[in-house]
């Protein structure tokens, strides 16, 4: 492991990646280090790819020198990524029917209105896609709302359905097992393997959540 | 009418692989394709094809099927027992099938994952720009089932047709290369990047440990029995990225290696990582297989 200037760890993951880990640097979004190798990896060389504060860098050794791309990773600076200019947001219409509303209400001590109002009120960010395809952890949840995961997760949580777990908010792309709370669903589709850009959010997307359980009571 | 291969019998568990999915990380999608890709490339070369093209993993033999038309056929990988209509025939060489002939691969002698091979690949629609099934992501075509009929591509380039007279020189495969299979079977591994998450000797414990693949194995994560390996970091780790060849140490310390189906993030501590190409060989690592690792620096 070396120790760019910057606080950011570059472990060596393996013969052909790097892991860039700014857990312990002044700037500990990985989004902007993984805007800062983007943009020193402008002809798209590397497959770059963020954790919740890591950023995964893999290299073909038959194009790219390793010490080389060592060398640069340690000396990266950070880049803003979100230009408030050039992002625009993606509303989530909800319908706040989930299984675990009342409980969530109940540990944070909310009422069930509270919960969908500080669900609704923040603005989330595409921190990094894991789990599964599609599947997106979104930074910004209200500190209100920060509840552990369920003690046995359920064998299946349709698709669609909106959760909370730990510091992060989701929607689940596709049927799976789940151990996340779930407040409500929505209808629109966060994955579709058949669309061009598959999964609808990706690293650094902002989000915004629509109360639409009205719309429902009335249709 | 274009070729197609008619499956009789798909054996344990038979899936249509080429060498995955490069490029859609941020998506969630992790790489999949073929598990031991040394073999995988051998057989489609065999028969003419890109390396990219999709062919047929097979998991311990017992596999039959057919051609609609002729074509040319090999399979690498873990030895069976193979022939077509009853003549037995040579494994890593390319064969000419006529249409109704009954290719069989039978008892798996040797290793655990064969790779067929047919002339113009397997032609089925591709997903996210690859033929391969990926079992945690459930992307690509589902395994194969009696009365499958997978159309076939056209073939490219002429297949070496010296190979199918049985002339020309044999490829060995790197199953035959290896020692005996009750030897262990040595993996060479880059140390890190959380090996400072364990406890004083347990780097040592692990790379000096002599491990055996649990039977709970499969492309997801290969599971090892042996000394346990303790952290002495005992928070959780941020979810991080995470790659094909990644030796994870989960709360109980018995070490899993991921699979090309792997997530594509973690939440245990990674404390090596598989050399690639090492990937073929634990491929072909059966349950019970010893297995043991070799630091490179």
């Amino acid at each position: 492991m070396t120790l760019g200037e910057s606080g950011l760890a570059v472990h060596r993951y393996g013969e052909r990646a790097f892991l860039v880990d700014c857990a312990n640097s002044a700037v500990d979004d990985a989004l902007n280090w993984l805007a800062a190798i983007d943009a020193y990896d402008a002809s798209r060389q590397l497959q770059s790819r963020p954790g919740a504060s890591t950023v995964l860098v893999q290299f073909d050794p038959a194009t790219t020198d390793a010490d080389e791309l060592e060398r640069a990773l340690e000396q990266l600076a950070p880049i803003a990524y979100d230009q408030p200019t050039t992002q625009s947001v993606i509303y989530v219409p909800v319908v706040y029917d989930g299984d675990d509303l009342s409980d969530v209400a109940s540990i944070a001590g909310l009422s069930a209105e509270e919960v969908i109002a500080a669900h609704t009120r923040a603005t989330y960010t595409v921190a990094f896609v894991g789990f599964s395809p599609g599947f997106a952890y979104l930074r910004g949840l209200n500190p209100r709302l920060v509840v552990s995961r369920l003690a046995s997760p359920r064998q299946r949580v349709p698709p669609g359905a909106v959760a909370i777990a730990d510091q992060w908010a989701g929607i689940y792309p596709r049927p799976s097992p789940g151990g996340w709370r779930l407040l409500g669903h929505t209808s629109l589709k966060v994955w579709d393997e058949q669309r061009e850009g598959s999964a609808l959010l990706s690293p650094g997307t902002k989000v915004r959540f629509v109360d639409a359980s009205s719309d429902a009571a009335d249709a | 009418m274009p070729n197609a291969l008619e499956v009789i019998s798909p054996g344990l568990l038979s899936l249509i692989e080429d060498l995955g999915r490069v490029g859609f990380g941020r998506q969630g999608v992790g790489r999949s394709g073929a598990f031991d890709r040394a073999s995988h490339r051998q057989a489609q070369q065999l028969v003419g094809n890109d390396d990219a093209a999709a062919g047929i993993e097979v998991l311990l033999g017992g596999v039959s099927f057919r051609l609609t038309s002729d074509a040319a056929v090999a399979t690498t990988g873990a030895r069976v027992e193979l022939n077509i209509n009853g003549q037995t025939i040579t494994q890593d060489r390319a064969h000419v099938v006529r249409a109704g002939q009954v290719v069989s691969l039978g008892r798996c002698t040797n290793g655990l994952r064969s790779y067929v091979a047919v002339a113009g690949g397997l032609d089925v629609d591709a997903t996210l720009a690859s033929r391969s099934t990926d079992l945690l992501s459930e992307l690509g075509p589902p395994a194969l089932k009696a009365g499958d009929r997978i159309p076939i591509g056209i073939p490219g380039i002429a297949p070496n047709f010296e190979w199918s007279q049985g002339g020309g020189t044999h490829v060995p495969s790197h199953i035959d290369r290896r020692a005996k299979s009750h030897d262990p079977c040595t993996l060479r591994v880059i140390v890190g990047p959380r090996d400072d998450w364990f406890r004083f000797g347990a780097l040592t414990e692990f790379l000096d440990g002599l491990y055996v693949v649990d039977p709970a194995s499969n492309r997801i994560a290969v599971r090892l029995r042996g000394p346990e390996i303790s952290r002495t970091e005992y928070r959780e780790l941020p979810s991080e990225p995470t790659i094909p060849g990644a030796i994870q140490i989960p709360p109980n310390g018995l070490p899993l290696i991921f699979g090309p189906d792997a997530p594509v993030t973690g939440g245990y501590p990674v404390i090596a990582v598989v050399v690639d190409d090492d990937l073929d060989l634990l491929a072909q690592c059966r349950p019970g297989q010893a297995i043991r690792f070799e630091p490179l620096s």
